[in-house]
């Protein structure tokens, strides 16, 4: 690697790259990589870790706009008492969960499925994969929106249906606090299936050939195989997944700006609604920056159960 | 060498050119339905008409949104030139940072403190003794719309106030036509919620609430009756009610499809864009009660400082424009609001508008807003809480009221 750019800088200031300078461009690259990674680490460290501090000091702080950091400002715990003793921050947490479960699930699923029907070696299989991966090239807030008219009473769906003659026909999940969650599970998994078949997909083609003519000399049935055998085996593709996933319902926002508002009422509420709107509008930061830190909390234990797999895979390799 | 100084050249030309003339004023704004854009299109006119200086238009749908985006600009040291806000206490801190450009010198030099009326709107503009906001409207939340086509199919009167309403919506049911009209946002929900609570506490109660804190009044009778009157508008409403914006459901009122909106004046515009006619057409009832109190609610713009200088003289141009006699009786015109000066002719006003100023005569007839009194923060609570209790008719209007003496308690 060094000598191929050494050759190169040589050839660019047009002297023979025939000589012995082998030890300071040796040194040019290294520098060369120190300056290009820079901007790299600067923005981890700037962003990621200040950034994050930044966020939980002010948190104990009763800021509102500007970031307060006077002996006077600091409040302790008030901020987070206030936090959990919130209708709506409870509301939020609640939905976080159970739309990131009842989505991650369906994703999952219905991606693997995906995934396997699209591995049978079909004729067009380059046009079902951009019509599958096209939702996730879309922006949220236009799924969204697309979502919030389909599901719409009065032009959707239940429109649709009741002017076909079924005048009793009700589908309109978004008007009602009880289902309004549902709709955006819909939306949800019409967003993300695609991309997950397309990492499953790619996991599945990543397993070896022989395990395949083994099941078969063994007579192993195909789905038998495909669950049994090929999943376990493709973990690696079936985590990253499924923490794009997680990630993707942690800060889930502007699918919910786009087609409810977080209504009816505050019924789909969302914790990043939550922050965001306190941080401007609402000119409390102290409360959203505490908000924020309870965010942070579920994408730490994530990354930690990815560095553990990884710890973990990276023993047996070893051991074996 | 020679290529270098017609470059310079070039530069300082271009450099100066900028410095000596116009500059471009962006103005951040959330007036997107039609009647809004009509009065906002009059302000761009004035402005351009006055010299080099451009009117650039950042319309941003929503009023949260596009505060939000002018606080994080300000704050980030990218601000627009000028900035819609309400008149209330949503800016406060931008002004005690010194991030806004102090208008006192225009405003004494054009003697604002003698026109603009109630003093109250101004009032609001000033800190520690400087000016740093423009009035530009009166508005005020407390006015029921009403389709007197509807009434008049259902057979039944037009109501005087909101019991009346109640007693009135089994008929209209029956008549296929909503009783009750709103778009299900929050800011809706709870300025819907406002007026009703008003309607019920009369203005010692509304101040004694959010001025003086005054806790037994918001845990007694009238506020459980507010409640209550609450809970049953939302069994009068249909079911495309979710995520519609408030101009789309005037525009159920305006179609007679709905038979009641409570809306605050720039409603007016609606009306007025689609050729109705009030009394006829369509009726605006003032509280609604019989004895109705006004706020005097409304726009301002604030105009955050900036580096150059001649987007500073431009600033100082617009805002002395925004006051200008003939400008604002087009914008009034236009918008559906009251204007904040008395001089103006205002021969243009229609029927709904001088009911409004006849009111607005009677000081005593004339309330504060909740938000002069309260921070955004406990503002934004008892929207959640009338959002919350809108969507959940498992709370009970007893929980419900606990809940808002909590909010009061706590308020700043």
């Amino acid at each position: 690697m060094a000598q191929l750019a050494t050759a190169k800088e040589d050839g660019v200031a047009g002297r023979p790259a025939a000589g012995s300078s082998g030890r300071k461009p040796f040194r040019l690259t290294t520098l060369m990589s120190i300056i290009g990674t820079a901007p790299l680490i600067v923005t981890a460290v700037g962003v990621f870790f200040i950034c994050i501090i930044y966020s939980f000091v002010l948190s104990f702080t009763n800021s509102r706009i500007f970031p307060a950091f006077g002996a006077e400002n600091f409040v302790g715990g008030e901020q987070y008492a206030r936090l959990w003793s919130t209708g709506r921050w409870l509301i939020s947490v609640n939905n976080i969960w159970f739309f990131g479960l009842l989505s991650i699930a369906a994703n999952m699923i219905a991606g693997y499925l995906l995934a396997v029907f699209m591995d049978q070696r079909i004729k067009a299989e380059d046009w079902f994969r951009s019509i599958f991966l096209y939702p996730f090239a879309m922006s949220l807030v236009i799924t969204g929106l697309v979502w919030r008219w389909i599901l719409d009473p009065n032009y959707g769906i239940q429109a649709t249906v009741r002017g076909l003659g079924f005048t009793d026909f009700a589908f309109a999940p978004l008007v009602s606090a009880d289902t309004a969650i549902y709709g955006l599970v819909v939306a949800g998994i019409w967003n993300g299936v695609g991309v997950t078949m397309a990492i499953m997909l790619a996991g599945l083609r990543g397993v070896d050939a022989e395990i395949w003519k083994a099941a078969k000399i063994d007579g192993i049935p195909t789905w038998r195989t495909y669950l049994f055998i090929v999943l376990p085996m493709m973990k690696g593709a079936l985590l990253t997944a499924f923490i794009l996933q997680c990630v993707g319902v942690v800060r889930v926002y502007d699918l919910i700006v786009a087609m409810t508002q977080g209504g009816p009422g505050i019924a789909t509420q969302m914790p990043a609604i939550f922050v965001i709107q306190h941080i401007t509008d609402r000119s409390n930061v102290g409360l959203g920056m505490a908000a924020a830190t309870m965010m942070l909390l579920p994408v730490i234990l994530l990354l930690g159960l990815q560095v553990f797999v990884q710890w973990r895979a990276n023993r047996v390799k070893e051991s074996a | 060498m020679k290529k270098f100084a017609v470059v310079a050249a070039m530069a300082t030309a271009l450099l100066g050119s900028t410095a000596v003339n116009a500059a471009d004023v962006e103005v951040i704004h959330w007036w997107t339905s039609g009647g809004e854009q009509a009065a906002v299109s009059v302000f761009a006119r004035e402005f351009d008409a006055l010299g080099e200086d451009k009117w650039v238009d950042t319309a941003i749908a929503g009023g949260e949104n596009a505060r939000s985006a002018t606080l994080q600009r300000t704050l980030g040291g990218d601000p627009p030139g000028a900035a819609q806000f309400n008149i209330s206490r949503q800016f406060e801190e931008l002004a005690e940072a010194g991030l806004l450009l102090d208008l006192t010198p225009l405003a004494t030099e054009e003697g604002w403190r003698d026109f603009i009326r109630p003093a109250a709107i101004l009032d609001v503009c000033e800190f520690e003794g400087a000016i740093y906001c423009v009035p530009v409207n009166i508005h005020s939340w407390q006015w029921a719309w009403a389709s007197v086509p509807a009434f008049e199919k259902a057979g039944v009167p037009l109501p005087k106030n909101l019991t009346e309403f109640i007693a009135s919506a089994p008929k209209l049911q029956e008549a296929g036509i909503i009783p009750f009209a709103i778009g299900g946002e929050a800011w809706q929900i709870g300025g819907a919620m406002g007026v009703v609570m008003l309607s019920q506490l009369g203005k010692t109660g509304h101040e004694a609430i959010y001025k003086d804190r005054n806790l037994e009044v918001a845990g007694g009778p009238e506020v459980l009756s507010a409640i209550n009157i609450f809970k049953s508008l939302k069994t009068l409403t249909d079911e495309g009610s979710a995520n519609r914006t408030w101009n789309d459901t005037t525009n159920l009122v305006i179609q007679d499809q709905a038979a009641l909106q409570i809306m605050g004046d720039w409603a007016r515009g609606e009306f007025a864009v689609a050729g109705e006619v009030p009394g006829v057409d369509y009726a605006c009832i003032a509280g609604p009660a019989e004895e109705a109190y006004l706020d005097t609610g409304g726009d301002i713009f604030l105009f955050p400082k900036q580096e150059d200088a001649a987007v500073e003289a431009a600033q100082l141009k617009m805002a002395s424009m925004m006051v200008n006699p003939s400008v604002q009786a087009l914008f009034n015109n236009a918008k559906g609001s009251l204007p904040v000066r008395d001089d103006v002719d205002m021969s243009l006003a229609d029927d709904c508008m001088k009911v409004g100023l006849d009111i607005l005569k009677d000081p005593n007839r004339v309330i504060q807003g909740a938000g002069i009194y309260l921070t955004q923060d406990s503002i934004g609570q008892m929207d959640d809480l009338w959002a919350e209790a809108w969507a959940n008719p498992d709370l009970t209007a007893e929980e419900i009221q606990q809940r808002f003496v909590d909010i009061i308690a706590s308020a700043e």
